[in-house]
């Protein structure tokens, strides 16, 4: 750098870090705000609007908030997240890392076909098959619990598997030839050779996965219709439903509860969510 | 098993379970094993729909009742005779085409920004990439929704720099929509960090060449960086379309797709009309027209790209 330049750079360096904090501040001021509201005094959320901090902190929103509506509290309604997306969670991690495998490391007939409709379905939006599904499920009987929510997890997703593909692509062959010679076979290979080689992207399958079905609410929409399976998203909505009351405290305070796992998991699994994004190149 | 091996010709059990252990360690039987969940389920629960959403498309079905067959009604209602569905295939796209390209936008400018490296870069990063993981939340809708009224906290934040306003942002047919746009740039976090990676991949040695050429930023700007990160920016383009056409739960939650039908998304029309109105064919037809419409855009899109994507040849 030439002389004189220093104070110049140092300037520029200022402005910068200025100009990316305040971007920084608008970005997560509304989920602050939420946050903070929700230890106010309900009527204090709007007179106070512009203050964050409450000059009396209280925690009885989440009193209110947690008794929840039609004799259900929210601990049942966490209940019931827990239960949807650790089950989904579970169902589309094995599932997608077994078919992924097959396409990652065999050869055969029509493989770039059904490498297609894997393309295919990874891009599909579910609201295009919401209405032929349901007339599906509603013939099996299934409407009203959560099979038609987690079953289809069991078949392979594909974006995770997608991720996975790329993943086991990676990886070097020499292991799997090693193996063979020593009699291990295709599944052999799969199982003590891939699988634990392939963590990290099964974790960042299991991350999205539960993250998307925590956050789902079209399907619960759909196919629930006792408050008593409702998980939480849904029950937020029909607890933010004018006929049962507009407590905004009580709300901000289930609402922020409700992201809680959410950012657990962003704070400690982010490298694995930056990388599930950045390797696949196409969503998040 | 056991049937197997008294039918084998040579008569020797052992051989014969091996050939059946063989044919499953063929590789090409293998492969199948492996894809076979997804076969099922690729053809359960989608195939299988697609094609029965076609023939229902045709007929007059309230899921009580068997479907009656009344011919190509359904595609002269949505095209001649509903209003709404004009009006409602309009708004999704002024949303598509207004979100889309100003949530790249975003994206690629933050982007940007943050390749300079410095000992808060992760931390910008993670702050910037935080609205993308819970914007689709129901608790985000509902903060929207409190967020945008006239007695909320943008009005008073307002009122606070000296601009008093009283609009009910999302009251008003000309700026509710906006403000689900606004939702949805808010979230350019996940494209950013794609951006982002791409331009962590473009070797400096082509800036330095550049440098020693005399070229300016501008210059390297639209000769290196904007060609370089083509292919994501297409492979981004592409899914954030397919996904905008189909965007439900904000407008469903926010603004129940008021005021007077200026944010009733597509995907929200298709759901009452199958859900509260109970005319599933006419949302089968509904739901293959915006197949066709998105395979034409995507189809226009894979087309068009050897003219602005550029592809690094190997080596």
């Amino acid at each position: 750098m030439r002389y004189g330049s220093k104070r110049k750079r140092q300037i520029a360096s200022v402005v910068y870090h200025a100009a990316a904090i305040a971007g920084a501040v608008i970005m997560v001021y509304p989920v602050v705000w939420m946050i903070a509201s929700s230890f106010k005094d309900s009527d204090l959320i709007i007179r106070t609007a512009t203050q964050l901090i409450a000059d009396v902190p209280t925690l009885e929103n989440y009193v209110v908030g947690w008794k929840g509506f039609a004799g259900y509290d929210f601990g049942m309604f966490f209940k019931n997240s827990f239960v949807i997306a650790g089950i989904s969670t579970v169902g589309a991690v094995i599932s997608s890392a077994i078919v992924a495998f097959g396409f990652a490391r065999c050869e055969f007939r029509f493989k770039g076909f059904w490498f297609a409709c894997m393309l295919v379905a990874m891009m599909l939006p579910f609201q295009i098959i919401m209405i032929p599904q349901y007339i599906m499920f509603n013939r099996l009987g299934w409407v009203g619990s959560y099979l038609p929510i987690i079953v289809p997890q069991f078949f392979g997703q594909g974006f995770f598997i997608f991720l996975n593909v790329q993943f086991i692509r990676g990886l070097p062959r020499d292991l799997d030839e090693a193996a063979k010679m020593d009699g291990c076979s295709v599944y052999g290979i799969f199982v003590r050779i891939v699988l634990p080689l392939i963590k990290p992207s099964l974790v960042t399958s299991a991350i999205f996965s539960f993250m998307w079905k925590w956050d789902d609410f079209l399907s619960p929409l759909l196919y629930l219709n006792d408050p008593k399976t409702y998980p939480v998203s849904y029950a937020l909505k029909m607890f933010s439903d004018p006929t049962v009351g507009s407590d905004w405290g009580a709300m901000f305070a289930m609402a922020s509860l409700s992201l809680i796992p959410i950012f657990l998991i962003f704070l400690t699994m982010q490298k694995y969510l930056v990388e599930g994004i950045a390797s696949t190149g196409i969503k998040g | 098993m056991k049937k197997d091996s008294h039918d084998s010709k040579s008569g020797k059990p052992v051989k014969s379970r091996k050939t059946l252990r063989q044919i499953l360690c063929d590789e090409k039987v293998a492969g199948y094993v492996f894809i076979l969940p997804f076969i099922i389920g690729f053809v359960a629960f989608m195939a299988l729909p697609m094609l029965l959403s076609f023939g229902f498309s045709f007929t007059r079905y309230n899921i009580l009742d068997s479907p009656v067959f009344i011919g190509l009604e359904n595609y002269k209602t949505m095209f001649f005779e509903d209003s709404k569905f004009w009006r409602v295939f309009g708004v999704t796209m002024y949303y598509v085409f207004a979100s889309v390209p100003l949530r790249l936008l975003a994206a690629l400018l933050v982007a940007l920004l943050l390749v300079r490296k410095s000992k808060l870069s992760g931390f910008y990063r993670s702050v910037y990439y935080l609205p993308s993981i819970i914007g689709s939340s129901v608790a985000v809708a509902i903060l929207w929704k409190r967020m945008f009224a006239s007695d909320g906290v943008i009005n008073s934040l307002l009122g606070l720099l000296g601009i008093p306003c009283g609009i009910a942002w999302l009251g008003r047919s000309d700026t509710a929509i906006w403000m689900l746009i606004l939702l949805a740039v808010w979230q350019f976090g996940s494209s950013m960090l794609i951006f982002l990676s791409g331009l962590k991949q473009i070797p400096v040695n082509l800036y330095e060449a550049a440098t020693i050429d005399g070229a300016g930023w501008g210059m390297k700007f639209f000769k290196i960086t904007f060609p370089m990160l083509t292919p994501s920016i297409f492979f981004n383009t592409v899914n954030q379309l397919i996904t905008g056409f189909m965007v439900f739960t904000q407008s469903y939650i926010i603004t129940q797709g008021g005021p007077r039908d200026s944010t009733r998304f597509y995907a929200v029309y298709m759901y009452q009309n199958s859900f509260t109105y109970n005319k599933l064919g006419y949302g089968c037809a509904m739901a293959w027209f915006m197949i066709l419409v998105v395979g034409l855009l995507t189809l226009i899109l894979f087309k068009t790209q050897n003219k602005w994507v550029y592809y690094e040849s190997e080596g």
